[in-house]
């Protein structure tokens, strides 16, 4: 029986980690990912996990402890935000490139400056391109279920590739909710023991990860680690299935909410889902065929599925929680249009930044989207390359 | 992705046979690494010049001068980056420099 529970999101995702009980866990706390090395330190000075905890003096230094322990053959995970992430650059690319799958969960948080603690995608986003996984939650429920995925998923023989279970800052991490915990024995052996092919502290055989790579081979090194993250694609469903055979919960690249014969579409991230959904609710109830995306896995892109889901709507919007200051729009806004260029007909494709540094985002800030999408759609307007959603001006 | 044992890893090899993130399964071998590609300029050994007085073997970032029986060979031009600094020491102008591929 699985167990009911009221937990937060940091509690979630903490609980999930001493139930799969990894080699090491080498953190630095900071905004709002601190309560995950807190709990986990907890657990471990209670005798309940036997993980080896890293105290750490920087996230540069976590993530490297966590690259060199993975390399060793110990399974690794780390929890970070924000600022963190961001110190944490360079040697994410590390993890990357030496094929090393570390499990992080990522309490996304928005980037200084200005100083702000609250939820939005800049951090995340900002390491989109560093080679790692990244899979959001909507909850505390699926950052849980999402983190017990990722290990797989990452150290699958295929992929050997890092990945980011990211959930909301505050919003998700700090939130009660009701949830379904798995039964320990079931994580652990749904999980199972990790056994690298390859680790340096194997007696048997000689390894040295990370030589220096010259351009005759980098070229090639890079092709490898793309196909991986392709392969991704097919590991994250498989993975699913069997989570779903065990708990009866079902994920995707995508989760189509009230789609099948939606004309109008909102493509959003994470915790704003709830507020999308509702507002769908809210417009179907009125007769409107509105309708929702929402990316689950942002790395890698799920390009084929928002094609499939985009065919037979006239306007979508596409929601980043983060802006790219490309000046042409977000993340998201400009991958999807890219994926869909060519591939959907006479769509009408808005793009908006949303929920920075903490902005509420109101189910009527949702429809008010909605309502522009079908004015643009009536109109036969271009819309604005992209715009802030309920700014003041 | 093939990561049993690495063999006959060169510049041919294409990106399948290659082992995750250029891992290494040996050791000691840094000697079968040729960085010998980096070079625009060669050095020549004129070996009728050379009194064989070792000037030049120190010199070298590389131990691209080998030697044996006390005697300097020719260069080892798969690691020689064509720096020019024993050609500089040399008291006999047993050492010439022309550039790569002349």
């Amino acid at each position: 029986m699985a167990i009911n529970e009221r937990l937060s999101g940091n509690e979630a995702v903490s609980f999930a980690i001493k139930q799969i009980n990894p080699d090491v866990v080498a953190a630095y706390p900071i905004t709002p990912s601190t309560e995950i090395p807190q709990f986990i330190s907890q657990y471990i000075a209670n005798g309940e996990m036997t993980t080896v905890y890293v105290p750490v003096e920087s996230e540069h230094s976590s993530m490297s402890a966590c690259i060199g322990s993975e390399a060793a053959g110990a399974r690794s995970m780390t929890a970070t935000s924000s600022c963190g992430l961001a110190y944490m650059f360079e040697m994410l690319y590390i993890a990357a490139s030496n094929r090393l799958p570390i499990t992080m969960a990522v309490v996304n948080r928005a980037l200084s400056g200005p100083i702000n603690i609250n939820n939005d995608h800049s951090d995340s986003m900002g390491a989109r391109d560093a080679g790692w996984l990244q899979i959001y939650a909507e909850n505390a429920q699926e950052a849980y279920d999402n983190f017990i995925q990722c290990v797989r998923i990452g150290e699958h023989k295929d992929v050997k590739l890092p990945v980011m279970a990211c959930q909301d800052g505050f919003i998700t991490s700090h939130a009660v909710e009701r949830l379904e915990l798995i039964e320990t024995d079931k994580v652990k052996a749904f999980v199972g023991e990790y056994k690298p092919e390859k680790y340096l502290l194997n007696p048997d055989e000689i390894l040295a990860v990370g030589p220096y790579d010259t351009p005759q081979y980098y070229m090639e090194h890079k092709k490898a680690q793309t196909e991986a993250m392709k392969n991704a694609r097919k590991a994250i469903k498989e993975i699913a299935k069997e989570f779903e055979a065990m708990t009866g919960r079902k994920y995707d690249m995508l989760e189509e909410y009230r789609m099948d014969d939606a004309e109008y579409a909102v493509i959003i991230i994470g915790s704003s889902a709830g507020a999308g959904k509702e507002a769908v609710d809210e417009l179907r109830n009125a007769g409107v065929k509105a309708g929702l995306i929402k990316v689950r896995v942002f790395r890698p892109f799920p390009d084929e599925e928002l094609v499939a889901a985009l065919k037979k709507v006239k306007g979508v919007a596409i929601m980043d929680k983060t802006d790219s200051f490309s000046a042409a729009g977000g993340p998201l806004g400009a991958e999807v249009k890219a994926a869909i260029y060519g591939k959907v007909d006479g769509i009408t494709a808005a793009n908006y930044i949303y929920g920075l540094g903490g902005r509420d985002v109101r189910v009527e800030h949702i429809k008010q989207v909605f309502e522009e999408i079908a004015e643009l759609v009536k109109t036969g307007k271009a819309p604005e390359t992209y715009k802030y959603l309920a700014i003041r001006e | 992705m093939k990561d049993n044992l690495m063999k006959n890893i060169n510049p041919e090899t294409k990106w399948q046979d290659l082992t995750p993130g250029g891992n290494i399964y040996a050791s000691g071998n840094s000697a079968e690494f040729k960085t010998g590609d980096w070079r625009t300029v060669t050095p020549k050994f004129i070996e009728e010049k050379c009194k064989q007085c070792l000037l030049c073997v120190p010199v070298c970032p590389d131990c691209a001068i080998p030697v044996v029986d006390g005697k300097r060979l020719d260069f080892d031009l798969d690691h020689c980056k064509g720096c020019g600094i024993c050609a500089k020491v040399c008291p006999f102008d047993a050492i010439e420099f022309v550039k790569e591929g002349e």
